[in-house]
């Protein structure tokens, strides 16, 4: 992976706008930002955000490249696409935050505890084992994210709703065993991994 | 005039006849107004009442005609008689029974308030005469251009082209002006995406081309005199010829010079040979003319360039342009692109505070250099030094709030335009009234943003050599309201010299100045009046007896129409005025008049307003509405239903300039309890149609405490206030408040 981030580096040397435009998805639209601040003002979550999407962009072309992919910022995006509705250049702004979040990642260099980050990891693991999401791992799973101490307490301080889950039918302790899955899964995970090939392919060819 | 036969008429549509006992009014007309001819007709301003009228003109002799009907404002073609008789109109709709509420208790003050009006009339009309045209008319038709730039080429094409004779006065050896010297312009059509061939090539192929446009290159004016129609200039080359013309009107295109760099040490220029100004980033890239753009110090080819926005302008600081000048953030959006466009690798930043890109390529343009990727950080220079391999930038990024330093190849800073204005004549009349020579006024005055210091028009008028500066230097009379006007009647300002601006808007400038130019020489040529009065015939004289060589008029006329001859009396130029009547308010012996406008039309008015006794309980106070703004807003509160005191007599003037002292001193003497003057706003964001004659009339009005003291009269009875035409609400409002300061301080002693 590291490598994958050296290897961006020595070709885009010094011109991070280029190497987005190239590898993030829509992040053709980057330059055309007029920094007028409307997307970070609308943004719910605004506040919370180390650079808002203004400054994001502002960093992309003042060549802040570790910055910017090691930031937690667009990992905070939650999709509400109040700046897409807003934005006056039309930019594609959620997009390109999701999309600097993936290269980011695929660098290796997305921030290690994030949680969105981590949920998302879990989350997509839980998902293409069985072709459908197994809500009780995934449930588990989180509790468990931040250590074996912090699931337990978590777990009793749910088990409330656990039990009254239960008692209603909406949640079957047999899913513990493997789960319902869908019918071809040997098929599906063939699927991504070809879709991943492919993937590796592009950026190959491309990066 | 012996044979003087007033006729009037009242109509009794609109609702007159309901609300007013029109055959009273008839009476009044006949035995107070002396009118010797009085019909009443339900619908006046139909064909039959207006043929009826026509009627007892053509055969009964009336040549004074009082319309009793609706606002001066309204049915002005059915009421029009051609200028063979004179006209008054009384008031009656908007300005009786529409602003007064239709209710049984307040019939008595509103038919009062009619009869007042009529009246009114019959005593404006009485001291009318029918306006001739000025004896003085200008009978040239050539059309002078200062200026050889876009704008006066543009505006001597479009003259030619409407076949009138135009003559270009240039300073320089070859046409084109600042444009000229550029190697591409913004894009003028769609698509507004690459730079293109400046438009000064056609221009000058074009002027060299038209027969009817004479090119003096190298020359200057060095006198220029006269009056629309009747210009004389002559025009110096450098050689040492002079020749001189006649012309009827004159366009002054004399465009801008670019801001002096050499005052931003700050920002590198002098001190590093790779900062450099807007003109010359042209010259290199004219020099490269397509190739790689070198920079100046050693001819290495530039590989990352700076534009810096807004150097010395948009700054208080001394020696600074306070303005924007509008076309700076396109032309550096152009200039990135002169590399761009080559070499897309070459990097092109330009640090801006506020991106402005006004007209119609302004946002597609901008939108073009993004995508060519030129690099916009928003950022506030602080410095620019010398590096060891070029200048280096300093600045701070105010979305990254944080202190950045940059080395470039070469800095661009994008510096503003200072107008070619000529003298700042209200300067110079300032400590030297006979205008000594120039540097006497740079040494006086040296720390202000710039003053040219020599003079473009060279005119012999009293008030001075060029034209009043607006602000910040520019020739213009109000760039919203009436662009292309400047102060001096057919002398009109186009292109960046009135306002900043790019090659399509002066472009744009230079047609609207060349209509304008003609349409003076036209108007001169039948002794009209120009803007704002256009075709307005009468015209201000004296009675040279009377006049006491005080000068007030030459000094306070806001078009210096008037100047002085031989024997120190004033000698007015019929064709340099505008009619506002600011001299006829300035003459403290009262010897100006028009023959349709006096200080006895309107003295004789105020005087035949019936003024009850002190018993009736009943004042009146008198309005002196600028008919520009105030007038028309009272017209339209009354269309709105909103109403005002019964005890306002409403007399519009034609500017409140023109308002004498005379007026109110009398109005005040012959009993009237107040006096309220409404003209526009003044100041520099003034509205008044005549420039100065608001702030004329405020100032002469700051002065009246004296005069109501020596009456032993209260301050509060006279109160001048600015009203714009969109002041609905607010004029019967403060019509009423005169109303209420009267109740609370009591009738005036003068009532007999």
């Amino acid at each position: 992976m590291s490598d994958y981030n050296q290897q961006m580096i020595e070709k885009y040397r010094g011109n991070f706008l280029k190497e987005v435009e190239a590898n993030v998805e829509e992040g053709d639209w980057v330059k055309m930002c007029m920094q007028c601040g409307v997307c970070s003002g609308s943004c719910p979550l605004g506040p919370h955000w180390e650079h808002p999407p203004q400054e994001i962009f502002m960093m992309i072309r003042a060549n802040k490249r570790e910055d910017i992919l090691s930031s937690s910022s667009m990992w905070m995006c939650t999709s509400c696409y109040n700046c897409i509705a807003r934005c006056p250049r039309g930019l594609p702004i959620t997009h390109i935050m999701h999309g600097l979040a993936t290269y980011a990642k695929r660098l290796g260099l997305a921030p290690k505890e994030q949680p969105t980050a981590k949920f998302a990891q879990l989350f997509w693991d839980n998902l293409t084992k069985t072709g459908r999401v197994n809500e009780l791992k995934l449930g588990l799973s989180l509790y468990f994210m931040n250590g074996f101490g912090e699931g337990i307490k978590t777990a009793l301080k749910m088990k409330d709703v656990g039990l009254g889950m239960l008692k209603t039918k909406r949640m079957t302790p047999m899913e513990m065993l493997g789960g319902h899955k869908c019918k071809d899964v040997k098929g599906l995970q063939a699927m991504l991994k070809k879709a991943e090939e492919l993937e590796e392919a592009r950026i190959g060819k491309r990066g | 005039m012996a044979d003087m036969k007033i006729g009037a008429y009242i109509c009794k549509g609109c609702g007159l006849g309901e609300r007013l006992d029109c055959d009273e009014l008839a009476t009044i007309a006949k035995r107070d107004g002396k009118a010797q001819v009085v019909q009443q007709h339900d619908f006046l301003c139909s064909e039959d009442g207006v043929s009826m009228i026509r009627n007892d003109i053509d055969n009964e002799g009336v040549n004074r005609v009082v319309i009793a009907a609706c606002s001066r404002r309204a049915k002005t073609d059915a009421f029009n008689f051609d200028g063979e008789v004179c006209v008054a109109r009384a008031n009656l709709r908007e300005g009786v029974i529409w602003i007064r509420p239709d209710e049984d208790e307040f019939q008595e003050t509103t038919q009062e308030m009619a009869a007042d009006y009529v009246r009114m009339g019959c005593a404006e009309v009485k001291y009318q005469t029918p306006p001739h045209p000025a004896e003085e008319r200008g009978c040239h038709e050539a059309i002078l251009v200062v200026g050889g730039g876009v704008s006066g080429m543009t505006a001597a094409l479009e003259a030619a082209k409407a076949g009138y004779p135009v003559h270009i006065v240039e300073k320089e050896a070859q046409l084109g002006g600042a444009v000229g010297q550029m190697w591409k312009d913004i894009p003028m059509h769609s698509p507004y995406t690459d730079p293109v061939e400046p438009v000064t090539r056609r221009l000058i192929e074009e002027v060299e081309a038209n027969e009817r446009i004479t090119v003096h290159l190298s020359s200057r004016l060095t006198k220029t005199s006269g009056a629309p129609g009747r210009f004389s200039a002559d025009i110096s080359a450098e050689s040492g010829s002079t020749t001189t013309e006649n012309f009827g009107a004159i366009v002054m295109a004399s465009g801008a010079t670019p801001y002096d760099a050499s005052k931003l040490p700050e920002l590198g220029y002098g001190k590093s040979p790779d900062v450099v100004d807007r003109v010359e980033m042209e010259k290199l890239a004219i020099e490269a003319d397509g190739g790689p753009i070198k920079r100046p110090s050693d001819g290495k080819e530039v590989k990352k360039v700076t534009f810096i926005q807004c150097a010395g302008q948009r700054s208080e600081k001394e020696g600074h342009l306070p303005y924007c000048s509008g076309d700076c953030c396109l032309t550096s959006i152009k200039q990135a692109m002169y590399f761009k466009d080559r070499n897309p690798d070459i990097e092109t930043e330009v640090l801006f505070t506020d991106l402005r890109t006004p007209g119609a390529p302004g946002e597609d343009f901008y939108r073009s250099g993004q995508d060519k990727e030129v690099t916009f950080r928003k950022g506030v220079v602080s410095e620019v030094v010398a590096g060891s391999n070029g200048p280096v930038v300093k600045f701070k990024d105010l979305i990254l709030d944080e202190d950045v330093e940059e080395e470039a190849d070469l800095v661009v800073l994008a510096t503003g335009m200072v107008p070619n204005s000529g003298v700042d004549i209200e300067l110079a009349a300032g400590p030297n009234v006979e205008g000594e020579e120039e540097e006497a006024q740079t040494d006086s005055e040296g720390n202000a943003i710039e003053i040219p210091v020599e003079s473009v028009l060279n005119l012999t008028y009293r008030q001075g050599k060029d034209l009043p500066h607006l602000k910040y230097g520019f020739n213009d009379s109000h760039f919203i309201c009436f662009p292309y006007e400047t102060r001096r009647t057919g002398i009109y300002a186009s292109g960046p010299v009135r306002r900043p601006m790019d090659t399509p808007q002066a472009i744009e400038d230079a047609t609207g100045a060349a209509l304008k130019a003609i349409q003076a020489l036209e108007n001169a040529k039948l002794g009209r009046a120009a803007h704002p009065r256009s075709g307005d015939l009468s015209y201000p004289s004296f009675r040279k007896e009377g006049c006491t060589q005080c000068k007030r008029c030459t000094v306070e006329c806001p078009f210096g129409a008037i100047d002085e001859d031989e024997e120190r009396y004033p000698k007015f130029n019929e064709a340099r005025c505008r009619r506002c009547g600011t001299c006829m308010g300035a003459c403290p012996v009262r010897v100006i008049s028009f023959e349709n406008y006096s200080v006895d039309t309107v003295g004789q008015q105020i005087k035949n307003c019936d003024i009850p006794d002190e018993f009736d309980e009943k004042p009146r106070f008198l309005v002196l509405a600028c008919e520009n703004d105030a007038y028309p807003a009272l017209d339209m509160a009354a269309m709105q239903g909103n109403s005002y005191s019964q005890w306002a007599r409403v007399i519009p003037v034609r500017c409140l300039g023109s308002v004498n002292t005379i007026w109110i001193t009398d109005a005040l003497n012959s009993g009237y309890d107040g006096v309220v003057l409404m003209g526009c706003k003044k100041g520099d964001d003034y509205q008044c149609h005549f420039v100065k004659g608001s702030e004329m009339a405020h100032y002469r009005m700051s002065k009246i405490d004296d005069t109501l003291e020596q009456l032993n009269l209260e301050k509060e009875r006279v109160e001048t206030y600015e009203v714009a035409i969109t002041d609905i609400e607010r004029a019967p409002k403060l019509i009423n408040d005169m109303a209420e300061t009267i109740d609370k301080i009591g009738m005036s002693p003068f009532k007999f």
